[in-house]
């Protein structure tokens, strides 16, 4: 399987992103934010960092990027797409995702291991997970409270497109909301950082990992 | 060349926690006579030709694309 | 007048009345100037030899005393590039090189706390970047005012919200670093930032401007009037002097972009890839003048550089004020003809603009042109070498009474409740207390290769995923040691950066080193100084690794006031494998607890003394660097073979915030029974120890090993249960220790 990951200038954690595509056993493809090319991927990642300097609006300069043209239209279709942090706030301002991530309410950028649940686990990058599955991730922002109206969060809560909840939310996000997906459960969008979860040698769990293989199992699995 | 003020401020709705540093600060500054704060932004835009409704127009039409996030903020256009 | 000021002009007027003084130059280096050109300056000129031989830029007072860290033979062998390149270079094996450095940036971040320390960050990173490595880990080394005073809560939290918007936006994760508080730096508080970077051998790039015909680019951001006289002139004089020469500088910050910065970094990483530079260098304190001045120098022709084609953000700006610019994220490359296209290529791909201004050139003169005259034509090594000066020293004259007065008179906590509300007072002391309210605030994750992070004692960065090489990085200073007595309190800094550094695993292998004194024209600081050196350099001999490198700030006082001599020492280390790594708090339950080292009643300059009875006298610990080396080699050899659950070594509050620390950070408690009197055995500062936990079921293998190492190893007791146990003492619960130590931060700055 071919996962792309895509850098924007600024984006941070694409080697990241990268290398937990390799420990979950896909080959990871550099895209370049510039070109109009998906280069043929099976699933994409949109990693964190500071697009553009965060300048404007987190992610509101990167969503026009000439990938993002190829992209949108690959993702109504089904392409499977993961934002990360800087990522999420991508696919909110391209409206990939409802929603909009703004400033935490601690005013400050907090580095945190946050304890999440699992809460759905259909959609294409959690299938490896069990329902309410706790994880422990690093969570690393300034802009990570997730706002909505109220009609937009009572319809993530029924029709169960909440993805994974902060047990405790330091960042004063919406009704604990940590990440969610689009109607059909292929683009996911999450705060904290999954691919800083692979390996307790360098992270403070081995949980993220589920992320990458749920792709890449799913993937393997659609081929026979 | 004419010049264009976009005001873009968060919805009532959005929590505006870097408004609420403001004010606790004045009034630890003595300035308890204010009250309430929220903090946007200013964009001054500089055009080509006057500003006419057909430039005010699409000054309007950049900031819903670009200038502000209408999920979470709204604007105003005005000449400055 | 003064962008016509032109060679021609200046031969016309020689006697033109020139403001040389507000410059910060004296007249005699004034009429050097004119002696070495054989007429006066051109204001640009002058603007230049201002700013190079400013004492930040061309360390004039220090020279003659960083001589002596010239590393001899068996030191020289392990580096690449020593003192002088932009950051020394070491060799970590597997074909790895690194690059660190730690330089100061202090006098901006009392002005203007946010982007003082932010472009202290930026200035260190291009420092290494300009070394051919991939900057990959940053740590800051500060110290403050009193913790209470109004004025530290108008600069601590602005340093660190600088420190974390420069470094998270850039992606470097900070991986430790220190924080401090004393009264002497409440005028002046130190921000001390440190980078490292990683290459291969054949990376290596030179700050020369070789070869003819080769062209000069400037690229990044645009030049604008960004502390114009900024650090060179702030770092260069005291603070609100009795002088009016102080109050006429201008005060002036640079303002940093990150952003810009990470896409400098990508864009040089890809020249370097491709081949594309003959010779590189970053653009710091004097801009322009010192990027050129400094690549000429290196290189054995000239250089000819048209100002005109400096891109400027301010086009207002003369020639001088093009020179001393000091604005962010720029850097000066050499680059052959016939690349010069596939150069601005790489450039415009990361958006980062890039322009010719000149070409190398034979002639071994540095020539500059504005508006078709020559504003500049100087030989380079003459603004480039400086001044050197031999400024008296003087032994400070109230050291012999301030050695003199020994802590040990002070009253002394005699029973278990009164040491346990000496380790509460200590635990909870803004220099002992949990920093986490800071570290927060800093990406540590980014790049996927830290393993250990603040709070531990060392910072520990895998090199290599497949045979799991890695580096580990400290840095530690002592200013109350170095006020009794610098030449030892130097040595106790190296010694702690160094068995921090052990503590993880690692082999110590190389240091940097930052001095914060205060003004050099006191003789006194500079006896300071010198002592200070000779402890290093003396230390490091006997340590048998080299000082690559280094920075030196002066003039850190205010009126009379100077700074406690402030030498802040980094060690590097390497650690053969990560996933062997030890970390402080203990690890297990059932563990024996060992003390490692020699204990004596060593109190001068201690935490006791200084948190309970504000006192500062007496002498420091005795150094004991045979002892360092024995430990740290013991702590490595253990650490591989897995014999040991935990490691944290023994530095201020002595034994007894080691303990604690070890039960906080591990989240379990210990029992343990105190050889010898209590108060000594807790609170006694003594150099070159460690309290250690075994591994269960090795404890006979641990004992032999240190017999065979040579270091004395006290059993003290065993982990486990959830309080901290002192037998015949005192016991206290986990919880309350956390209070004490948690508390204090987030109280004093929210």
């Amino acid at each position: 399987m071919r996962i792309g990951v895509v850098t924007f200038p600024g984006s941070l954690d694409d080697t990241d992103a990268a290398r937990a595509v390799r420990h979950a056993g896909a080959e990871p493809v550099p895209l370049w934010h510039a070109d109009r090319d998906l280069r043929g991927v099976d699933a994409v990642i949109l990693p964190g960092g500071f697009s553009y300097g965060d300048y404007l609006r987190c992610g509101a300069i990167a969503r026009f990027s000439p990938v993002m043209a190829e992209l949108v239209p690959a993702a109504r279709a089904g392409l499977p797409v993961l934002g990360i942090c800087n990522g999420f706030q991508i696919l909110c301002e391209a409206h990939l995702l409802p929603g909009a991530l703004t400033r935490n309410a601690g005013l400050r950028f907090i580095t945190r291991d946050v304890r999440l649940a699992v809460a759905n686990t259909d959609t294409a990058w959690t299938s490896h997970y069990a329902p309410g599955q706790q994880l422990l991730v690093p969570l690393k922002s300034g802009e990570g409270a997730y706002a909505a109206d109220p009609a937009t969060l009572d319809e993530l809560d029924r029709a169960g497109r909440v993805v994974v909840r902060y047990a405790n939310a330091p960042n004063g996000s919406a009704r604990g909301i940590a990440g969610v997906c689009n109607e059909a459960g292929n683009v996911v969008g999450l705060m904290p950082h999954p691919e800083h979860a692979i390996d307790p040698l360098t992270g403070p769990s081995g949980d993220g990992l589920g992320f990458f293989t749920s792709v890449v199992r799913a993937f393997a699995g659609a081929d026979g | 060349m004419a010049r264009v003020i976009v005001d873009v401020m968060l919805k009532p709705e959005i929590h505006d926690p870097q408004g609420e540093a403001v004010l606790s600060a004045s009034h630890r500054l003595g300035f308890g006579v204010v009250t309430g704060v929220r903090q946007g932004k200013r964009f001054e835009l500089e055009i080509d030709g006057p500003a006419d409704s057909a430039a005010l127009a699409a000054i309007e039409e950049l900031a819903r694309e670009l200038l502000a996030n209408p999920v979470i903020e709204e604007f105003t256009v005005s000449t400055g | 007048m003064s962008d016509k000021d032109t060679v021609q002009v200046a031969t016309a007027s020689p006697d033109q009345p020139q403001p040389f003084a507000e410059l910060g130059l004296t007249p005699a280096e004034y009429a050097k100037i004119k002696d070495i050109l054989g007429r006066r300056p051109t204001a640009a000129e002058l603007a230049l030899y201002s700013v190079m031989w400013s004492e930040h830029c061309s360390y004039k007072s220090s020279k003659v005393h960083l001589k002596r860290l010239a590393p001899n033979e068996e030191q020289a062998r392990k580096l690449l590039a020593g003192i002088g390149a932009n950051a020394g270079v070491v060799d970590i094996g597997q074909g790895y090189a690194v690059t660190f450095k730690i330089e100061s940036h202090n006098h901006p971040s009392f002005v203007e706390p946010h982007q003082g320390a932010a472009t202290g960050v930026g200035g260190i990173v291009r420092d290494i970047l300009a070394m051919g490595a991939r900057p990959v880990a940053v740590m800051d080394a500060l110290r403050f005012g009193p913790a209470e005073a109004h004025d530290t809560a108008r600069v601590l939290p602005g340093v660190f919200s600088g420190i974390s918007f420069y470094g998270n936006c850039l992606g470097l994760p900070n991986i430790g670093g220190e924080l401090a508080f004393d009264p002497c730096y409440a005028g002046n508080p130190l921000v001390n930032a440190l980078c490292v970077g990683i290459m291969r051998h054949a990376d290596l790039k030179a700050a020369v401007a070789n070869g003819p015909g080769n062209k000069v680019v400037l690229f990044g951001s645009r030049t604008g009037p960004d502390g114009v006289g900024g650090a060179s002139v702030l770092a260069s004089a005291t603070f609100g002097g009795g002088d009016g020469k102080a109050r006429a500088k201008r005060p002036s910050v640079q303002v940093g972009d990150p952003f810009m910065e990470k896409l400098l970094v990508e864009c040089c990483l890809e020249l370097y890839a491709e081949g594309l530079i003959e010779g590189i260098q970053d653009l710091g304190a004097a801009g322009i003048a010192c990027a050129t001045t400094e690549l000429a120098a290196g290189g054995e022709g000239g250089m000819r550089v048209t100002l005109d084609d400096v891109p400027l953000r301010d086009p207002s700006l003369t020639p001088a004020e093009i020179l001393m610019s000091e604005s962010q994220e720029r850097m000066m490359a050499v680059v052959a003809p016939d690349r010069v296209p596939a150069f601005l290529g790489v450039c415009a791909k990361w958006d980062v603009e890039a322009t010719v201004i000149g070409e190398v050139t034979g002639d071994g003169t540095l020539t500059m042109t504005w508006r078709g005259g020559t504003v500049v034509s100087i030989p380079p090594r003459t603004a480039a070498d400086g001044p050197v000066y031999q400024r008296p020293m003087a032994r400070p004259a109230d050291l012999d009474s301030l050695q003199a007065t020994a802590p040990d008179g002070l009253d002394r906590p005699k029973d278990g409740p009164a040491l346990l509300a000496t380790l509460l007072a200590l635990l909870g002391s803004a220099d002992e207390a949990d920093k986490s309210w800071v570290t927060a605030q800093y990406d540590r994750y980014v790049r996927g290769n830290t393993v250990l992070a603040m709070p531990e004692d060392g910072g520990l960065l895998r090199v290599d995923e497949q045979t799991q090489l890695g580096i580990a990085l400290a840095t530690d200073g002592n200013g109350r040691y170095c006020r009794l007595d610098p030449y030892r309190g130097t040595q106790l800094a190296l010694s702690e950066a160094y068995r921090n550094v052990a503590m993880t695993g690692a082999t110590p292998a190389a240091v940097t080193n930052c001095l914060n004194f205060g003004s050099p024209e006191d003789p006194q600081v500079m006896w300071q100084l010198a002592e200070a050196v000779r402890g290093l350099a003396d230390g490091c001999a006997a340590l048998g690794i080299p000082v690559t490198g280094g920075n030196v700030s002066l003039y850190n006082q205010t009126g009379d006031a100077a700074i406690h001599p402030t030498p802040v020492i980094g060690v590097l280390g390497v650690h053969d494998d990560v996933r062997r790594r030890l970390a402080a708090g203990f690890a297990t339950d059932g563990a024996q607890v060992v003390l490692l080292g020699a204990t004596r009643e060593e109190f001068g300059g201690s935490a006791w003394a200084h948190v309970v009875h504000q006192h500062l006298g007496g002498r420091p610990p005795a150094p004991d660097l045979h002892a360092e080396r024995t430990l740290a080699t013991l702590v490595a050899t253990a650490a591989s073979d897995g014999v040991l659950a935990s490691a944290h070594d023994l530095s201020t509050g002595g034994l007894a915030i080691a303990l604690a620390e070890a039960c906080l950070r591990g989240a379990r408690g210990c029992r343990v029974t105190l050889p010898g009197d209590p108060f000594t055995a807790l609170f006694s500062e003594s150099a070159a120890r460690a309290v250690i936990s075994v591994t269960p079921g090795r404890e006979d293998e641990f004992a032999a090993l240190c017999a065979a190492h040579g270091v004395p190893a006290t059993v003290l007791g065993q982990t486990g249960g959830d309080t901290l146990a002192i037998e015949a003492s005192f016991e206290v619960p986990l919880p309350e220790l956390r209070r004490a130590w948690e508390g204090t931060l987030p109280a004093l700055f929210g």
